[in-house]
């Protein structure tokens, strides 16, 4: 009985901060952690590849062309006498510097114009979004080509031609999320309160939907990775001789029956990059609860 | 009803004319003069300025939208500037072409990854979802030319099945392009299912949950009768609009893979006009593959309707 009369005023636990929530909860998630740590690994490789190998990725050396994996060459040379482990770790830089950029540009870009449309509604959400579904309707990969053929393959071009391509879904999955967030009370109350459409996009509307955008940024970079080492491939990405892995695919087929390694190892560093982004996005939309229904691009 | 289907294909055909304006705008922004371009750097300016007046170009930006919008709809897409010949008929022989891979490829993606998705779904987080969801992952994290280069590996070099590259143009026969169609409509269908798969994973999950088809059980059917009759209708809906969605895709996708093999499709074409600046053929390509992107999504649209009988009576209703 005493127990009870004496029993202590429970203390509640200082909330945590938002930052360490989010992470609780994404650690919570097995795919979303392997997803991030594989991602990780990439990004470290591309950072320290100099330290990871002694060739260096774009010396020509005719005398070792089109030798198989070996002890000095682990995944063999290619047709110039490249060593292809170096050029796979070095690859990683043009892939994922491209990639990231363009993404992170894509992301803000679709984010901004996602969010005045939900605010701003009307005549602009209207015309906007008739705009958007005729640019839709053009196959990303002609758009890339006509970007890259207006203003040649440098690697700030790849990146405004994938942000004309996926700008206008990142702007739909955003406006579709910001327009759940509109009509809540504090969203008329900072708008009785005169603020304006920035601030309440700032303030009021991004910090509700960052798992949406973080979401987002996962799954449109798996796919930035795809289209551009596709562009690579084709010939309209990274020009030789940088080490990139959809270029080093088009190099090496040619010579697949002598020496499928070099045309194995770049797919695989590919396919794990992108297995990864892949895992984290799945892994976060499901640790944080964002219903997201991924389409088809 | 009916004033929701007018209304739907309006808006279509509204988009359609926007894109038709964006391919036109960004095809006239490409740099390089098309008189330019066909007499060569040395041409005197004399020459350029009349050919220029030949082909029109001195006219006004709107003017010539209109002429060739105009002919578009007649089926004349202009004249190719690399072979000469009239490039409606030529993109039509490419097109038809692409179109045989774009069949088989649909075929093969849609039945499979809707026997696998579903049965992903019923053995929801027991070994055979680990495997096929596990497998989609995969297929979604590779770009077609990886699949492609695989299968050649496979199916090309280390059994010499199928051809790894087409040696026919484009006025080769369905019988001569027979051999070589399978393995890059495998790649594409592989990319493709792989979308697919998850999306009729999660709906039949979601249906599987639903209270009718407790019912259903309830009412002592057969696992088999409450899966095909009930659950499957509503678990394909969703399930249909991204088929359609990647049946735009395949216009992409085509482009890579129809490369990889020497493939003489759209793609393929494409490719070889955005090198050779053959304006008048990217124009047309890009308008082609604008509308099979719009019909699709049309299509998928009016299909759910169909399907759906809420989607008719909001129709109605509003």
């Amino acid at each position: 009985m005493t127990t009870l009369d004496t029993a202590p005023v429970a203390v509640p636990a200082p909330a945590p901060a938002r930052a360490v929530r989010a992470w609780r909860t994404l650690r919570s998630s097995r795919a979303a952690v392997i997803g991030l740590s594989v991602v990780a690994v990439h990004v470290l490789i591309a950072l320290l590849a100099p330290l990871l190998t002694s060739y260096d990725p774009i010396a020509n050396s005719a005398g070792e062309a089109l030798l198989g994996p070996s002890a000095q060459h682990w995944a063999g040379t290619d047709q110039y006498g490249r060593d292809v482990l170096a050029r796979v770790l070095y690859g990683g830089r043009y892939a994922l510097g491209v990639s990231l950029t363009a993404t992170l540009l894509t992301v803000a870009l679709g984010t901004v114009i996602g969010c005045a449309a939900a605010l701003r509604g009307g005549r602009f959400d209207n015309v906007l979004g008739r705009v958007l579904d005729a640019v839709l309707s053009v196959p990303a990969i002609l758009s890339l080509l006509v970007v890259v053929t207006a203003l040649g393959t440098g690697p700030s071009v790849i990146v405004l031609a994938i942000a004309v391509v996926y700008v206008p879904q990142v702007v739909r999955v955003v406006r579709g999320a910001a327009l759940a967030v509109v009509p809540q009370d504090y969203v008329t109350a900072a708008r009785a309160r005169g603020e304006g459409t920035w601030a309440i996009l700032r303030r009021e509307i991004l910090p509700n939907i960052t798992d949406v955008v973080c979401v987002e940024f996962a799954m449109r970079a798996s796919w930035v990775v795809l289209l551009i080492s596709s562009l690579s491939f084709l010939g309209f990405g990274a020009d030789p001789p940088t080490p990139d892995w959809g270029l080093m695919v088009a190099e090496n087929r040619t010579a697949i029956t002598v020496v499928p390694m070099a045309s194995l190892a770049p797919i695989i560093a590919l396919a794990t990059l992108v297995v990864g982004l892949n895992l984290a996005a799945d892994g976060l939309s499901k640790a944080w609860g964002v219903d997201r229904i991924r389409e088809g691009s | 009803m009916l004033s929701f289907v007018t209304r739907r294909i309006a808006a279509a055909l509204g988009t359609l004319l926007l894109a038709s304006v964006l391919v036109f705008l960004a095809v006239q922004a490409l740099p390089g003069d098309v008189a330019t371009q066909v007499l060569g750097k040395d041409a005197t300016p004399d020459a350029v300025a009349a050919l220029r007046g030949q082909l029109g170009l001195d006219r006004p930006a709107w003017e010539r939208y209109a002429d060739w919008v105009g002919g578009a709809l007649h089926g004349d897409f202009g004249t190719s500037l690399v072979s000469g010949k009239a490039v409606g008929g030529e993109v039509a022989a490419y097109l038809g072409n692409s179109a045989l891979i774009a069949l088989v490829t649909v075929l093969f993606a849609v039945t499979g990854s809707i026997v696998l998705g579903v049965l992903a779904g019923l053995y929801r987080d027991r070994w055979p979802d680990h495997l096929i969801s596990t497998a989609s992952l995969v297929g979604m994290s590779v770009p077609e030319f990886v699949v492609a280069t695989v299968l050649v590996l496979c199916f090309s070099v280390a059994l010499p099945w199928f051809p790894a590259v087409v040696l026919y143009g484009p006025e080769a026969s369905v019988g001569q392009l027979l051999p070589a169609v399978w393995l890059p409509a495998l790649s594409l269908a592989v990319v493709m299912a792989a979308y697919i798969v998850r999306m009729a994973r999660t709906s039949v999950i979601d249906v599987m949950a639903s209270e009718y088809v407790t019912t259903a059980r309830l009412k002592g059917l057969s696992t088999w009768r409450v899966v095909t009759r009930h659950a499957l209708p509503s678990a394909l809906l969703p399930t249909l609009h991204v088929i359609a969605l990647n049946v735009a895709w395949l216009v992409g996708g085509v482009a890579v893979v129809e490369n990889v093999f020497n493939y003489p499709g759209v793609g393929k074409l494409l490719l070889s006009s955005v090198q050779n600046r053959d304006l008048p053929v990217i124009q047309a390509v890009a308008l082609v593959s604008a509308v099979v992107y719009v019909t699709c999504n049309l299509a998928a649209d009016l299909g759910a309707m169909a399907l759906n009988p809420k989607l008719r009576t909001r129709g109605r209703t509003r």
